[in-house]
């Protein structure tokens, strides 16, 4: 492939007994790209976001990120490795603070606390949380929380960050705020993933898409193909609106 | 060391351990039900003792006569227990789980502290009675009736306590250990699970005490020991399952009696350790454990 | 540089300008509590140096050695039990093996308890990693039985060794006063000091400890362990950090009680109500704070031994009672602990967290 792939996905496939999750799934995602994983509920994205991010191990093929195989090692390796995630409800420490917060992120590279503290200052600040470093996270509104996540997670410096339907159910403005963050953070160097069952919010954001549904891979490509894709209306829509 | 006197200690052992069955039993129930560790589970036990011994004395009631009646009396203070101070405990909003470990840890030594005020220290036990003093003979194995007897009886109440688990109340009960939370939402007043589950819980606990006291010394320190066999047989058994109570009292006063014949009787406990941390290495949720 | 200045320095290099009262890495929420707590700790420090002049009475002197150790025992368990969120009842143990280890040290090679508490400690954390390999599997309340089987284990096989005198015990000899040996002719007055020292070595590594990676970690693991573990955050190693810092820090108190004492057997070094000693002035001071261990033990040290001294002189249980249901209403009554009347708040987040 021309792509230069920072994360490969090969093969993967996983079953919970009977239910069937994952078929065949094989993608590549290009270093530094912002690639937007579709689909509607019951897709199988939910588990395959868990395979990338260790929670799940596949029951075949693997996910290598930068050549080095990270499928079955765990969350914790895989987030040492470089993989990371927020989570779609947001799991905030909340009797900590935001700063807090953040440098437990910044923990899983840095040992001492005055470095640490220094890192999480410069990502709270660089997610527009500056002014709220001293709240406890259980006081933050839901928007503040959502760039929390985002925040912790940079702290451990990934190479790929997984995005969990991070745009769902904001403002027109929050989440244009939203959107911003997440080219900010592209533009640091971190490739991006987002998830999300609303195709639309992400169009206007990704570069490429991948689309899922019923446990296969659907679709993949530039976000103004893979909406033309009957296939893909189908899926979505129903045949009705295939014509169109 | 003849196979006689090993099968006498065998027997013998087993019959403790179905006493130290219902005790956990009784344990597990609780524990299953509300994931409360009543540290002061000894002290129920030690209380049933004292009560046999004390209307015994006063009425001269043959401790047999006495097992509904103590049994009640149990019921009601497992009852009381829960609702003057464990729903206390549960409701409180920082540190619930060490509040709940120390509230029972304090009633524990309080209980303690209580009985000797009322009974003074000094060791007492019944010598009367209708099984009082009586062996039963089985070819070469000669067995005391109060432990057979004590056994027996345990194994009945095992069974009353199965009975119970598989009636709606039992279910109930099964629901509320499954989702405290959303039982509230079909009705199920959970308040009055939990006291009935305290108060099954010590009556079991009750009955165990009766049968005990006929033939083993009663004093206000004689709970430790037993609640902490009762520990270990729940971890062994599996916190909330009635039937690896059965089991591993079964077989824990087995290692116990064969350990104290075989090695020196100072370490009987040593086998009990042992298996505890065999089974905590091996298998932490216990051999039947659900939770 | 003014503090303005400074704030205004570190913040510009952050990239960001800075607002009146915005965070920087020198002024912030974290680092001005840090900074009381230091300040706090070093007055106590010297109130508690000076107390011994005027204090005449020696059972009252004693008293207060007894109720220092126990804060320095209790901020030990604090660790573990507070702020990792461990309940730990069976904490005797590495009292007990830091107690004979140091003991059998002096009494047999000669080797003076200064040095011989390290050697104590050490073995304490080490039991501790033990212990903790296959408990720390267990949830909460499991973990707390768990620990109290250990507990009693201990004690059932220190009752029945040979090598350590049984259930007799160990007497040490007085040989000689001098501070290496910590033997002193008037016992009380030099040990206040040694036990001063103590208290304050534990508090300072609880302070460390607090602000170190382990602190954080420990409060996150509390709150949602899935969330720190997708953050990188290696659980199981960060619980064994705290049994073993938790188990030095007894097991160096065990040592310095049985050169006070001048003697240890299976009951004053492992009992149950050793255990039960440790821990309760940190529950019922407060968990997961530098002072609830110690306005804990302040508070209940004293109570105990007076009772025990008052009501239950003749063994009639009355101390027990009173005691007992002294813990029941301080943990219903106060589950944050006493601190909280002072407005200090646990820095120990959450619960118990259980292993999924």
């Amino acid at each position: 492939m021309s792509l230069d792939a920072i994360l490969q996905v090969r093969g993967v496939s996983k079953s919970f007994g009977r239910v069937v999750a994952n078929i065949d799934i094989s993608f590549e995602v290009a270093r530094g790209e912002i690639l937007g994983l579709i689909g509607p509920n019951g897709a199988g994205k939910t588990t395959l976001f868990a395979s990338i991010a260790g929670l799940e191990t596949p029951d075949s093929g693997e996910i290598l990120l930068e050549g080095r195989r990270i499928s079955g090692l765990g969350p914790v390796a895989c987030t040492l490795a470089g993989i990371g995630r927020t989570f779609q409800v947001v799991r905030s420490f909340d009797s900590m603070t935001v700063l807090e917060n953040v440098m437990v992120g910044a923990f899983s590279r840095i040992a001492r606390s005055r470095p640490a503290m220094a890192r999480a200052l410069e990502v709270i600040g660089f997610c527009g949380l500056g002014a709220r470093a001293d709240t406890p996270a259980h006081s933050l509104t839901p928007p503040e929380k959502r760039r929390l996540e985002v925040a912790r997670a940079l702290a451990t410096e990934p190479r790929v960050l997984l995005l969990d339907e991070m745009l769902t159910g904001l403002t027109p403005t929050e989440a244009q705020a939203g959107m911003q963050l997440v080219r900010a953070v592209r533009d640091r160097g971190v490739t991006i993933i987002m998830v999300e069952h609303v195709m639309e919010i992400l169009l206007p954001l990704i570069d490429r898409a991948v689309v899922l549904h019923l446990g296969g891979k659907l679709a993949e490509g530039s976000p103004a193909v893979v909406v033309r894709d009957p296939e893909v209306i189908r899926a979505y829509l129903g045949d009705r609106y295939v014509a169109a | 060391m003849t196979p006689g006197l090993i099968a006498q200690v065998a027997i013998g052992g087993l019959l403790l351990g179905l006493i130290y069955a219902l005790v956990a039993a009784g344990l597990s129930l609780i524990f299953g039900l509300m994931d409360v560790v009543n540290f002061a589970h000894g002290q129920l036990l030690m209380l049933a003792m004292y009560a046999v011994f004390e209307i015994h004395q006063a009425f001269g009631l043959d401790p047999l006569v006495q097992l509904p009646l103590v049994a009640a009396l149990l019921f009601l203070i497992g009852v009381a227990i829960y609702r003057g101070l464990i729903s206390r405990a549960l409701g409180v909003r920082f540190n619930t789980g060490m509040v709940q470990v120390f509230v029972t840890f304090g009633l524990s030594i309080f209980l303690v502290g209580a009985a000797q005020l009322a009974f003074g220290s000094d060791f007492r036990s019944i010598t009367d009675g209708v099984l009082y003093g009586r062996t039963v003979s089985m070819g070469a194995i000669v067995l005391p009736l109060s432990q057979l007897a004590a056994g027996l009886v345990c194994l009945v109440a095992f069974a009353a306590l199965m009975l119970i688990s598989r009636t709606e109340f039992g279910r109930a009960l099964e629901a509320t250990r499954e989702d405290r939370d959303a039982v509230a939402l079909i009705g199920i007043d959970r308040d009055r699970i939990f006291s009935l589950g305290w108060g099954i819980g010590a009556a079991a606990v009750g009955i165990a005490g009766v049968m005990l006291a006929t033939f083993y010394y009663i004093s206000p320190t004689v709970g430790d020991n037993f609640a902490l066999i009762a520990y270990v047989t729940v971890a062994l058994g599996g916190f909330g399952s009635l039937i690896g109570a059965l089991v591993a009292g079964l077989l824990i006063g087995l290692v116990e009696a064969m350990t104290a014949l075989f090695f020196d009787p100072a370490l009987k406990q040593v086998g009990i350790f042992a298996i505890y941390v065999l089974v905590l290495m091996v298998r932490p949720r216990g051999l039947f454990g659900r939770l | 540089m003014t503090r303005m200045q400074e704030v205004t320095h570190s913040a510009k290099a952050e990239g960001t300008f800075p607002l009146m009262g915005r965070p920087s890495l020198s002024v912030n929420a974290i680092t001005r509590r840090r900074k009381q707590e230091l300040i706090t700790g070093a007055v106590l420090l010297m109130v508690l140096a000076l107390l011994p002049l005027p204090i005449e009475n020696s059972y009252l002197r004693n008293l207060i050695v007894v109720t220092l150790l126990y804060a320095g025992l209790a901020q030990g368990w604090n660790i573990l039990g507070g702020y990792c969120g461990q309940i730990s009842l069976g904490h005797a143990l590495y009292f007990g093996i830091g107690a004979y280890t140091s003991t059998i040290l002096f009494t047999r090679l000669g080797i003076p308890p200064t040095l011989g508490l390290f050697a104590g400690a050490a073995l304490a954390a080490l039991a501790a990693l033990l212990v903790g390999w296959p408990c720390f599997r267990l949830s909460g309340h499991y973990y707390a039985i768990a620990t109290l089987v250990v507990g009693l284990m201990g004690l059932l096989l220190v009752t029945n060794w040979d090598f350590v005198n049984a259930a007799m015990g160990i007497t040490i000899p007085f040989k000689r006063e001098s501070w290496i040996d910590l033997e002193f002719r008037i016992p009380i007055q030099p040990f206040h000091y040694v036990m001063l020292a103590y208290v304050a070595v534990a508090w300072i590594v609880a302070y460390v400890v607090e602000g170190s990676r382990w602190g954080f970690i420990w409060r996150a693991v509390k709150d949602d362990v899935v969330a720190a573990r997708s953050l990188g955050v290696r659980v199981f190693l960060s619980k064994m950090a705290a049994a073993a810092i938790s188990g030095a820090i007894v097991g160096a108190g065990g040592a310095l009680y049985a050169q006070f004492i001048g003697f240890i057997d299976p009951d004053s070094g492992l009992g149950l109500s050793v255990s039960v000693l440790i821990a309760l002035p940190a529950v019922v001071g407060g968990v997961g704070t530098l002072w609830g261990p110690l306005l804990g033990a302040a508070v209940l040290i004293p109570m105990q031994q007076l009772s025990a001294a008052w009501l239950g002189g003749a063994g009639n249980g009355v101390d027990l009672m009173f005691y007992g249901a002294l813990i029941v209403a301080l943990a219903l009554a106060r589950p944050q602990g006493l601190v909280s009347l002072f407005g200090v708040h646990s820095q120990a987040g959450g619960e118990v967290v259980d292993e999924p």
